[in-house]
């Protein structure tokens, strides 16, 4: 890859990947075991306040479970659940990109059809179905966020064969007689990784936003579980007396979402200088 | 021209069943209204007839093919919760609903838009930068999480505006702010992006070498011929602002369309999910194809 010269792209790649090490590291760092309950510590305000205490540095919610420890958990569930949500996505949208717009006719036909509707489903009204259908758990609401993300990659890798598939060095290896299946994954997949890889950190922030959001309605990961979206969603019912308690979640939502936006935009510039403006 | 309509239309139609038939197949395969709906000492005899009365032991394709035959005449079935007609039961939400998304775009209009003129006539410099940053840090925001932190300031905080509900035009500023900001980074960057390119021509040059006021310039000559890619890809948001809608309706309990959503499809009020389901794919699918045509009539290439 060439050099990653975007500083925008460089300040995406150190959140990141700090916030991946939050991640794998959670049970050396949270001070507290994130499930434990105190109620006689219930609701303490961070340490920063009056009434805070070095103890719970972020405070305490309304089971007396420490926040800090929490969003250091939380960030587990919510690279999980969007990087499950991204590589299913990402395998099922370009395999059938790559059939749909390899073969044309009426696969392109069949295919396309079911991108525009996957398209013209609001994905938040399709992820509530299912999840409301199958229940939550982890496994259901990555399903429900692939079933939300695969048409984007479908869509932009179909476009991409398209413009490749009639290449000369394509007729050319087919007049050599190579196989179909060598000839896209040797010739034409190396082509489109680039917008794959950039689709894919579109779609990994989206992914992480959407999972919140139903964790929010209580339709995502169960309530023991730590997770942002839960946290606000719990966090709500104190918003006139604990503001601390939705506002800090929000912002680890809002850190992750944002590094991983900077860091797709840095890649993008990498690999496509064209693209910058 | 005609025959690409026409097979675009078709396309839409196929569309519109296939997101009938799964939202109809995912609903029916994993709930039981029946059960729901009767009361929790309610025995197997009791369930059964209930089931009987709302038409559930039928097989799935006459059940679809008896609810696809409703649509076509306009009857979209009753509510199995409040037993109204659904047909009576969505116009008020809509309106509602109407007035929100209506209100948001034209916060973004009248606030996106000259932002994105601005950093784009002032590129490099620090407004250029301000404006990227405030888009890029809107992509990255839930949007519910944005509606809170506003409840926080604007109603417990400074007392200014209603928390929830519907009823005067203060139930409407932070909703459609909360919508507006989900749709915002987008206008914004389009219309930069757009203006840029504009601003490359050579009648710009032209138009500035005659000597025009650089107002003049910029609102006739490159503003106009940049309105058309933006007004287009705008078209193509409705989907996100049905689905920011779905949020921000929930967030302040707005009575909208949204809002039902979430109650019907947690209570697997199969009907009321299905009209809903429709009208916004049927929303989505008319401001695609509307897009669509536009795009080929402006461009003949699209139609290849």
């Amino acid at each position: 890859m060439r050099r990653f010269r975007s500083r925008s792209g460089r300040v995406g790649l150190v959140g990141f990947v700090f916030i991946l090490l939050v991640a794998v590291t959670a049970p050396l760092l949270a001070p507290h075991d994130p499930q434990e309950q105190a109620i006689v510590y219930r609701l303490r305000p961070p340490a920063w306040m009056t009434q805070g205490s070095s103890e719970f540095v972020l405070g305490t919610d309304q089971l007396g479970r420490d926040t800090l420890s929490r969003l250091i958990y939380g960030a587990r569930i919510s690279l999980l659940v969007g990087g499950a949500a991204v590589l299913g996505a990402g395998v099922v949208g370009v395999l059938l990109g790559l059939i749909a717009g390899y073969f044309g006719g009426r696969i392109d036909y069949a295919i396309s059809t079911l991108i525009n509707a996957a398209w013209s489903f609001p994905f938040i009204l399709l992820a509530l179905i299912i999840v409301a259908v199958l229940g939550s758990s982890v496994t259901n609401l990555i399903i429900a966020l692939i079933a939300t993300s695969w048409a984007s990659f479908a869509r932009i890798v179909r476009g991409e064969v398209i413009s490749l598939r009639d290449r000369e060095y394509i007729d050319a290896a087919r007049a050599l007689g190579a196989p179909v299946v060598l000839i896209i994954a040797k010739h034409i997949l190396p082509n489109v990784l680039s917008s794959i890889l950039v689709m894919a950190s579109i779609e990994f922030a989206r992914a992480i936003l959407r999972e919140s959001f139903l964790s929010f309605l209580g339709l995502g990961v169960p309530p023991s579980v730590p997770s942002w979206g839960g946290m606000l969603s719990e966090g709500r019912s104190y918003i006139f007396s604990h503001w601390w308690l939705v506002t800090l979640p929000g912002i680890a939502i809002f850190v992750t979402s944002l590094s991983i936006n900077l860091l797709g935009d840095g890649l993008r510039d990498a690999f496509d200088p064209r693209l910058r403006r | 021209m005609t025959s690409y309509i026409s097979g675009r239309l078709g396309q839409a139609l196929l569309i519109a069943l296939i997101i009938s038939l799964v939202t109809f197949l995912l609903l029916f395969v994993a709930k039981d209204p029946a059960r729901a709906l009767a009361s929790p000492e309610a025995t197997a005899e009791e369930i059964a007839a209930l089931r009987r009365g709302l038409g559930l032991d039928q097989p799935l394709y006459v059940q679809y093919g008896r609810w696809l035959a409703g649509v076509v005449r306009g009857d979209f079935g009753v509510s199995l919760y409040s037993r109204q007609p659904v047909t009576a039961l969505l116009p008020a939400r809509i309106r509602a609903s109407a007035q929100l998304a209506g209100s948001a775009i034209f916060l973004v209009t009248i606030i996106g838009i000259p932002l994105g003129i601005l950093a784009a006539v002032y590129r490099g410099t620090i407004i250029d930068t301000v404006v990227t940053a405030l888009a890029v840090a809107g992509q990255a925001m839930p949007i519910f999480w944005l509606g809170l932190m506003l409840v926080i300031v604007f109603s417990v905080q400074l007392g200014w505006l209603p928390v929830s509900g519907r009823g005067t035009w203060q139930h409407v500023v932070l909703p459609a702010v909360t919508l507006g900001y989900s749709v915002l980074p987008l206008t914004m960057r389009l219309t930069r992006s757009s203006m840029l390119e504009v601003l490359a021509q050579d009648y710009i040059r032209t138009a500035h070498a005659k000597g025009l006021q650089r107002r003049r310039v910029y609102l006739k000559h490159a503003l106009r011929n940049s309105a058309t890619p933006i007004i287009l890809a705008l078209g193509l948001q409705f989907g996100a602002l049905l689905g920011g809608a779905v949020v921000t309706e929930t967030v302040f309990a707005y009575p909208g369309i949204g809002e039902l959503a979430v109650i019907a499809v947690t209570t697997a009020d199969l009907p009321v999910v299905q009209a809903i389901v429709l009208f916004a794919a049927s929303v989505v699918i008319v401001a695609n194809l509307l897009a669509d045509v536009l795009a080929a009539v402006v461009d003949p290439r699209v139609r290849y």
